[in-house]
């Protein structure tokens, strides 16, 4: 009775490559591959006795976000779909949780969409959601010199990214990229909608596979901004069209690609 | 001991996720009908609700988020906990239970992972039919999960009734708590099913808080199941 229970609860680990795609909670044990044979069903009794353990092929393996490491042993911290990315090289490539979380936590290079909420000399402070605002230098917009100023106002969006993210310090974004070029970035123009998703959906709709920017493409003519801290924004001919397309990719999360055909259909009808 | 659970599910609404599990409650020694509902609320970062019987609790997660200077502790998040009876203001009783909560959710939540952030667990009492604080535990952990905060382990509230011939009650009703000469809950972790904070009130034996635990440990297998199931119905849908 009592080991029929543990099996269900999972206190017992699991190998890594049997629970890719399915659903993990915090605290479970994960088995990399080169650990399966050492550990795995059976093998704890019968272990082998190894002389120098030290010289065991090791395999370098990444623990992304939502896993820690803990010694020799892979925890997890947060519940999702357990993912895994074959490496390009040798190497046992890299493992990660996908959750559905809201809260946006600020990871360096990550492209975000932020409010300017305070103008304090030479520095802007802007809202990206997350748990302390980030700050971003005046100089650090294409063209921008001591002499030329960008136009930047409170309460203006602005596209970015980071180039300063850790847990100990104030994130910092720039609008340029290493060769100095906006590419994109800046001050987000007039009109258009604000909405924020969960960042589960984004980095869905920013996966390079994703049909649902295809078809919503197909739609209407529009102009989509996305940060990967759950905010999008979005701007079409007409606020009608705009409001509609925000609709469109909130209730993306939760529909079927069958569901979303015949939505799509519709709308195209009509 | 015979456990006879069965699982139904249901959906209530289309952003939320839920499910129910049923325990037959036949020697006083089963949990009563558990359901909880994931995601429901659109404005904290995770919520959820967690109905143990009669018993239910609306949980609220906000966090990492800004926290005030003066709570800030340069090397971890600052964890709140504020409950909120059904009737009237909070007082010294509800306070007391925010702090063993707290205690529990420090020993779990990787707090070293968002160092200078806040995180806050509001819950709101729906209604009280016994075991108020394992629901509110239970809610406070379901809520945690859904907001994505960093943890070691799960964790579930379990609490036992011992009446006057020292025959033990899991998760008993109020009716059952009047009657009873002990009430004891206790928060186990889902790794290894230790305990992580206990409160007790009135007379037992060292034998028999030693029974409660182990009857309490046997029960959280059933509550880490219905985690593990309703969490699965809320990730199918993605």
């Amino acid at each position: 009775m009592a080991e029929a229970a543990e099996s269900v609860v999972g206190s017992k680990a699991r190998a890594a490559r049997t629970v890719l795609g399915q659903l993990v909670l915090p605290g479970e044990e994960l088995l990399l591959p080169e650990q399966e044979d050492a550990e795995g069903p059976g093998g704890a009794g019968e272990r082998p006795l190894l002389l120098n353990p030290g010289t065991r092929s090791r395999v370098r393996v990444v623990c992304g976000p939502g896993l820690r490491r803990c010694g020799d042993r892979m925890l997890v911290t947060k519940c999702g779909r357990l993912r895994h990315k074959e490496p390009s090289g040798g190497g046992g490539g890299v493992y990660w949780v996908d959750s559905q979380q809201k809260r946006y936590v600020p990871v360096k290079g990550d492209h975000v969409i932020g409010i300017v909420t305070a103008k304090s000399g030479d520095i802007f402070k802007v809202d990206v959601g997350g748990s302390e605002p980030a700050s971003l230098s005046y100089l650090a917009f294409e063209g921008a010199t001591k002499r030329n100023r960008p136009n930047v106002q409170v309460g203006d969006l602005i596209y970015g990214q980071f180039v300063v993210a850790n847990k100990d310090m104030e994130p910092e974004m720039v609008c340029i990229d290493s060769c100095g070029r906006a590419n994109g970035m800046g001050v987000i123009g007039q009109d258009g909608l604000l909405f924020k998703v969960t960042l589960g959906l984004i980095r869905k709709l920013l996966a390079p596979d994703c049909e649902i920017i295809q078809e919503v493409g197909k739609l209407y003519p529009l102009e989509i901004v996305f940060g990967m801290n759950g905010r999008i924004w979005v701007k079409a001919k007409t606020i009608q069209q705009t409001l509609i397309l925000a609709n469109i990719l909130e209730a993306c999360e939760h529909m079927t690609t069958d569901q979303r055909k015949q939505i799509f259909s519709r709308l195209a009808e009509s | 001991m015979e456990w006879a659970t069965q699982i139904e599910s249901q959906m209530h609404t289309e952003t939320g996720a839920s499910a129910e599990a049923a325990g037959s409650r036949g020697l006083g020694c089963s949990l009563r009908h558990f359901a909880c509902e994931q995601n429901l609320l659109s404005r904290p970062d995770g919520s959820a609700s967690f109905l143990q019987g009669d018993t239910s609790v609306l949980a609220g997660v906000y966090g990492p988020a800004e926290v005030k200077v003066s709570k800030e502790i340069f090397n971890k998040a600052t964890l709140e906990v504020l409950l909120r009876p059904k009737i009237g203001l909070p007082g010294v009783a509800e306070k007391s239970r925010e702090r063993l909560i707290r205690n529990t959710c420090e020993a779990v939540v990787l707090g070293a992972l968002h160092p200078r952030t806040s995180i806050t667990v509001v819950l709101q009492v729906i209604s009280d039919a016994g075991s108020l604080l394992a629901c509110c535990l239970n809610a406070a952990c379901m809520a945690l999960v859904d907001a994505g905060v960093p943890m070691r382990a799960l964790f579930c509230g379990i609490t036992c009734a011992l009446d006057d011939d020292g025959n033990l009650v899991l998760d008993p009703t109020v009716k059952q708590e009047k009657v009873a000469r002990a009430i004891l809950t206790f928060a186990l972790d889902s790794v290894e099913q230790k305990l992580l904070m206990s409160t007790t009130k009135g007379l037992y034996s060292n034998a028999e808080f030693q029974q409660c635990l182990v009857a309490a440990q046997t029960a959280s297998q059933h509550v880490f199941r219905f985690y593990r199931e309703s969490l699965q119905r809320r990730y199918s849908k993605s």
